[in-house]
């Protein structure tokens, strides 16, 4: 059982991309579809992941605890009251980071496969020791990027050293996707962001104020039966990751006005 | 380069062209960059160098001779573009350099 249990990275190289709101919203749609789901916080420099999940009060022991042998793992997992197949391990005191090696990231994860289908660990922005000791640990990753040219570049790099790490599958997700901007040719398309870095689209997500809100309730949007735009993407994305094919349909192409239609004529690629 | 219906409509009424196609080809130069881990100056010295070693062969504009890198699909190729000004009598040239 164990050695099915599907460990996935989730990084981007750029801060702010849309890393946290991802596992947040994954974990809780897979958790919703029966799936044992763990997320581990390998934020430790700035923990985010209990806050977007609403589970900031809870947590009573974290990582380091656990790594630290003075409280068992089960102590330190939180349950999401709502979806009980969801469990949070906390990320512990920043200064963590001065004695965390990639070998502590492997202990805890190798800890959690016994009980989990799924780990989903959130990475931290950079590519430095915190990537390196979270990648360490993680079989496939989810290489969060915006179509926005210092964004692309850096998960470009973020590729690069994931190669060298034999972790694969390696997946794209295009977050805060504007399809107005790219019908308008201001705003890098799909295609674009998926021809520069190569690798297979798992899926975007659209810019959606509704993100905004959930975090500020602690509900992911994947919670409630939301029809928000983006609640759709990440709910598609969650299906994706079981093979289920839902085809990624391209936000630039839809629309039926003539505007529409002409913007999409000025599309066509000539060379 | 790719270049859209736009691009060209852009082009033609002497417009800037969009920011989407000048994001694509500034990303597409820096990531030919990038992945190969070669600076400016890196690129510059190999340049002048495999210029010198073609002007052995072929008469060439040692400052007109272009090399630079291309990227597509993860795969970065090495594009040298060296116009020749004299296609020279190449058979003489290698006596020359071998002897
Ligand atoms: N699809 C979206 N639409 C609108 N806002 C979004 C979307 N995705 C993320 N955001 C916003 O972007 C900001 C950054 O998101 P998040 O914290 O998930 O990024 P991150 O990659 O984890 O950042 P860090 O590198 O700091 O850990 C948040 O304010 C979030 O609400
Ligand atoms: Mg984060």
């Amino acid at each position: 059982m164990s050695k099915n249990t599907r460990i996935i990275l989730i990084c981007s190289g750029k801060g702010g991309v849309g890393k946290t709101t991802l596992t947040a919203n994954l974990g809780i749609a897979l958790a919703r579809q029966g799936f044992r789901t763990a997320v581990l916080d390998a934020d430790f420099g700035l923990r985010n992941l209990d806050l977007l999940l609403g589970l900031e009060n809870r947590i009573v022991y974290t990582a380091q605890e656990v790594l630290e042998e003075s409280c068992r793992l089960d102590q330190a997992l939180v349950k999401h009251k709502q979806e009980p197949n969801l469990a949070l391990l906390p990320a512990g005191n920043p200064r963590m980071l001065e004695w965390l090696k990639p070998e502590d990231m492997q202990r805890i994860v190798s800890m959690l496969i016994d009980d989990f289908d799924y780990v989903l660990i959130d990475c931290p922005a950079g590519v430095e020791d915190g990537f390196r000791n979270a990648v360490a640990a993680s079989k496939e990753a989810i290489v969060v990027t915006n179509p926005e040219i210092s964004a692309v570049r850096d998960a470009d790099r973020v590729i690069g050293l994931l190669n060298t790490h034999s972790v694969e599958p390696i997946q794209l997700v295009l977050n805060r996707v504007r399809p107005k901007m790219i019908a308008s040719q201001e705003m890098l398309s799909v295609n674009d962001v998926t021809d520069i870095l190569a690798l297979p689209l798992l899926g975007l997500v659209l810019e959606d104020e509704q993100v905004i809100v959930s975090t500020n309730r602690g509900e992911p949007l994947t919670l409630s039966s939301s029809k928000s735009p983006a609640a759709r993407c990440y709910t598609n994305i969650a299906k994706r990751m079981q093979g289920e094919e839902i085809p990624i349909i391209d936000p630039s192409k839809e629309g039926s006005s003539i505007g529409d239609k002409f913007k999409r004529l000025m599309q066509t690629k000539i060379f | 380069m790719t270049m859209t219906l736009r691009d060209i409509l852009n082009k033609l009424l002497g417009r800037q062209p969009s920011s989407a196609s000048t994001a694509r080809e500034r990303l597409q130069l820096v990531l030919a960059h990038d992945r190969s881990d070669l600076s400016p100056e890196l690129m510059e010295q190999m340049r002048r160098e495999i210029l010198e070693v073609v002007a052995k062969y072929v008469e060439i504009d040692i400052e007109a001779g272009a090399v630079s890198l291309e990227t597509e699909d993860r795969m970065t190729a090495l594009v040298a573009n060296l116009p020749i000004r004299r296609p020279l009598a190449i058979n003489s040239k290698i006596e020359e350099v071998s002897s």
